[in-house]
């Protein structure tokens, strides 16, 4: 023990919020939160949105977001006491002693200045190397973690890069000034899967190469125990489970770790395609106007009524732009659609209403997708009215009806989409929907941005509303745990063109081709050394690289 | 509600006198609007508050009926104006392609004449009376509006809601009014308030030139051209419409940056 570098003792963590309409009120994010952290090793934190696992993370630099304020505790960087430092002593530990990796890298980086100026910046701002050895290392770093020609790089501008190259240089920035202690805040979420992993292997070596700590900060507890030696489990600012990474995942004590390590774990029976496809689509070649490059390349795909078609993909393989063209939003240039047996307008201006009802769409993101001005009986009624023409007490029964279905209640019609957390948003999404009373849902991506948990439990209402309702899913979405979970065929999408296509237990067993092969083995799972094994037996890189 | 600051407070309460003298302007006032009662240019006395004008008329009476007929076509034209600007700028918004062209270009057209020139062009061809003078306020500051809306209701329409609405097959007048509409409200109730204070200043600048209200009406820009010449003298009747002209856009500006300040983010605002 005698190599601590971090240790917080007993943190407390508090922020003052402005609910409308009322007084400011105190809360408190982190409760008595106390880690340790020896040199050379990494500490995972865990736990869903606003289990305050990022604010933790900041405090090793004492710094608190947007009004928030460490209000407890001790925070020790090095044996000494960094919360009482004033500007200028926190100024030289930050970017120095400490580092920090953030989540999006594409909003991190100044796009009008070179990637190696910015590297390197910190390090010469702190004087903890010349700019010749600075770049000298900042290339070192670019050959570790494996970006390609390490030597002119740094030349590029940001945009000139992948997201995986980027975030891979901002692990370099943050490794460049030789920090004791680097925090990374969910480096790798916004990444493709497939990309994922090469980041996440990249960072894991670099970790143990330059014998650095590191704080890892993630809500994804698979990729987690891939790189960290000990994991914090965090809940609503509370440790609820602390202890090696071998334990937590393979004897998880308390009962929120084990639904952590057993999310997704829902049993879904493959149903047979029928002879009568409820949508069909034929040959779709689709782009965008203004572009001389086709987005989608002769797709054909079709989906049986009351049946789930998983698209799967990495982003740009063109599984948005297929519903945009499915729900007339995108002519295609061409092909054809059919729906419920007759063929469909290929501009959505020129459809009948008829058919709008019968397809419905549902968002990833539910926070743009209703109206903040509109409450939720407004959002969910409107659907009611617009197509049933219902009004006054026959619309309020139906809307109450439907809150129940979603499993939310009456209590909720009169609150605004602010008043909901994300998986309830998303459920009023869902009854918007469902509202319409359609044959067919596309849903795009619609678990991508809410915890596991949640997600988890909005894919069992979807099955469930699938059996009651018999609606037919188009489902969207690049992970693959989710398309195990609920599809009945797939639907595999790669640079425009679909790669392959069948029923699921068909399309999920061997032989594969290289690409799908790849998606497959890109999916973190929850055992120790498992990005080893992925990293040596690999047949293909990723598109990202 | 019940959190105002103290600003805001002393904005409302200003801006609530005012609007209530113009309001009940002849329960108030003391004597008629074109009545002479004294000698010129008197000073204040208990029988005539603010002293009497040019002509001997009891100033405290103009500036009350000035302030009626100031507010009245201010308020009128900021209406006209918004009414215009917005549902222009929300069509263009929404409509997009060659009707966004059409409407943007024009209103670039329009903003690169001075507004106070054309409008100067404009009145001494035409007859100058209240509708005419609010007609050619409203539409000239229309251009402004519509730009602002335009800017705003472009952010919105790009958003999943109105994609959502679209889909549903909504019509245009519902996505106008129901998505949009509410959503870029609280930049526009701000820059209400701003808009209102320059056509305050637009209608006295007018009077003032001898375009806008003909004597003998009385407006405060009138009053400021009736009283000039007694500043030579030493007498201050010229000075009281312009105090009530920057009392007026202070409080309605203090009111406009509360209400700024309280719709911009749903976070509570800044500063508080």
């Amino acid at each position: 023990m005698a190599d601590t570098l971090l240790q917080i003792n007993g943190l407390k963590i508090e922020a003052t919020v402005f609910p409308p309409g009322e007084p400011p009120q105190d809360i408190t994010i982190v409760d008595g939160v106390s880690l340790s952290l020896e040199k050379g090793r990494v500490l995972g934190l865990i736990g869903e949105s606003g289990a305050g696992k990022s604010t933790i993370g900041l405090s090793a630099m004492a710094y608190g977001r947007g009004g928030v304020r460490i209000t407890g505790g001790e925070v020790l960087v090095n044996g000494r006491d960094i919360l009482p430092l004033g500007t200028r002593g926190l100024r030289a530990l930050r970017g120095a002693e400490v580092t920090y990796v953030a989540q999006s890298a594409a909003a991190a980086f100044n796009p009008a200045k070179k990637l190696l100026e910015q590297v390197i910046e910190a390090t010469l701002v702190h004087g903890r190397a010349s700019k010749r050895e600075a770049e000298e290392r900042a290339i070192a770093l670019f050959a570790k973690l494996g970006l390609p020609e390490p030597e002119t790089f740094g030349n590029r501008y940001p945009h000139q890069v992948s997201g995986g190259q980027l975030q891979r240089a901002m692990t370099a920035l943050a490794l460049c000034p030789q920090p004791d202690l680097v925090i990374f805040d969910e480096p790798t979420t916004a990444l493709d899967v497939t990309t994922q992993i090469d980041v996440l292997a990249a960072i894991k070596e670099a970790i143990r190469d330059t014998g650095v700590a590191a704080l890892y900060i993630t809500h994804d507890l698979a990729v987690v125990a891939q790189v960290s030696d000990d994991i914090m489990v965090l809940q609503s600012g509370r440790t609820v489970e602390y202890g090696s990474t071998d334990q937590i995942i393979n004897h998880p004590q308390e009962e929120y770790t084990r639904a952590l390590v057993s999310v997704r774990s829902i049993e879904h029976k493959e149903k047979l395609p029928t002879d009568a496809p409820v949508l069909r689509v034929k040959n779709i070649t689709a782009r965008y106007s203004g572009t001389q490059f086709d987005v989608l390349k002769g797709i054909s795909v079709d989906l049986s009524p009351g049946q789930t078609l998983a698209v799967v993909g990495e982003s740009g393989s063109g599984k948005s732009t297929l519903a945009r063209v499915i729900t007339g939003l995108l002519p295609p240039r061409d092909g054809t659609i059919e729906f419920a047996g007759r063929t469909l307008a290929s501009d959505q201006k020129n459809r009948p209403r008829e058919d709008l009802r019968e397809l419905q769409m549902i968002y990833q993101m539910a926070d743009v997708a209703m109206n903040p001005r509109q409450t939720v009986g407004t959002i969910i009624g409107r659907p009611l009215e617009f197509y049933f023409g219902l009004r006054g007490a026959e619309k309020r029964r139906r809307i109450i009806e439907l809150l129940d279905e979603i499993e939310m209640g009456e209590a909720f019609i009169d609150r605004y989409p602010a008043e909901l957390s994300g998986g309830q948003k998303q459920r009023v999404c869902i009854a918007r929907a469902l509202a319409a009373k359609p044959k067919l849902i596309i849903c795009d991506e619609v678990t991508s941005a809410l915890d596991p948990l949640v997600a988890d439990g909005i894919l069992k209402l979807l099955l469930n509303l699938q059996k009651v309702e018999d609606v037919a899913y188009l489902f969207i979405t690049h992970d693959l745990a989710t398309v195990r979970a609920i599809a009945d065929s797939i639907a595999v999408m790669y640079r425009g063109e679909v790669v392959r296509y069948g029923p699921k237990s068909e399309v999920l067993a061997p032989p594969f081709d290289d690409y799908t092969d790849l998606l497959l083995s890109s999916v973190p799972e929850m055992q120790l050394g498992w990005l080893e094994k992925v990293i040596a037996t690999r047949k293909m890189e990723s598109a990202g690289n | 509600m019940r959190n105002i600051p103290i600003s805001a407070l002393i904005g409302l309460v200003f801006t609530g006198v005012y609007f209530l003298m113009a309001i009940f302007a002849p329960l108030i006032a003391p004597y008629g609007l074109a009545e002479i009662v004294g000698d010129v240019w008197e000073p204040s006395s208990s029988v005539h508050l603010l002293g009497t004008d040019s002509i001997g008329r009891d100033l405290l009476t103009r500036m009350i009926y000035g302030g009626r007929t100031t507010i009245f076509i201010a308020t009128a034209a900021t209406m006209l104006s918004f009414t215009t600007g917005a549902v222009l700028g929300f069509l263009a918004a929404t409509v997009g392609g060659w009707v966004d062209q059409a409407l943007s270009r024009f209103v670039d057209l329009m903003m690169a004449i001075p507004s106070l020139i054309f409008a100067l062009v404009v009145l001494s061809v035409m007859p100058v009376t209240i509708p005419v003078l609010i007609l050619v306020m409203g539409l000239l500051d229309s251009t402004r509006v519509f730009r602002l809306a335009r800017a705003v209701a472009v952010d919105i329409t790009v958003m999943d809601y109105v994609e959502a609405a679209q889909l549903r097959g909504e019509g245009r007048i519902w996505i106008i009014f129901r998505e949009i509409l509410p959503n870029a409200l609280s930049p526009l109730v701000a820059e209400m308030g701003l808009r209102f204070i320059f056509m305050v200043l637009f209608v006295s600048t007018l009077s003032f030139l001898g375009l806008g209200v003909q004597p003998p009406a009385a407006d405060w820009g009138g009053i400021v051209k009736e009283n000039k010449d007694g500043i030579v003298y030493g007498i201050a009747a010229a000075l009281w419409p312009a105090f009530a002209i920057a009392t007026l856009a202070i409080s309605v500006n203090l009111v406009a940056d509360w209400v700024l300040n309280r719709t911009t983010s749903l976070k509570g605002g800044r500063g508080g």
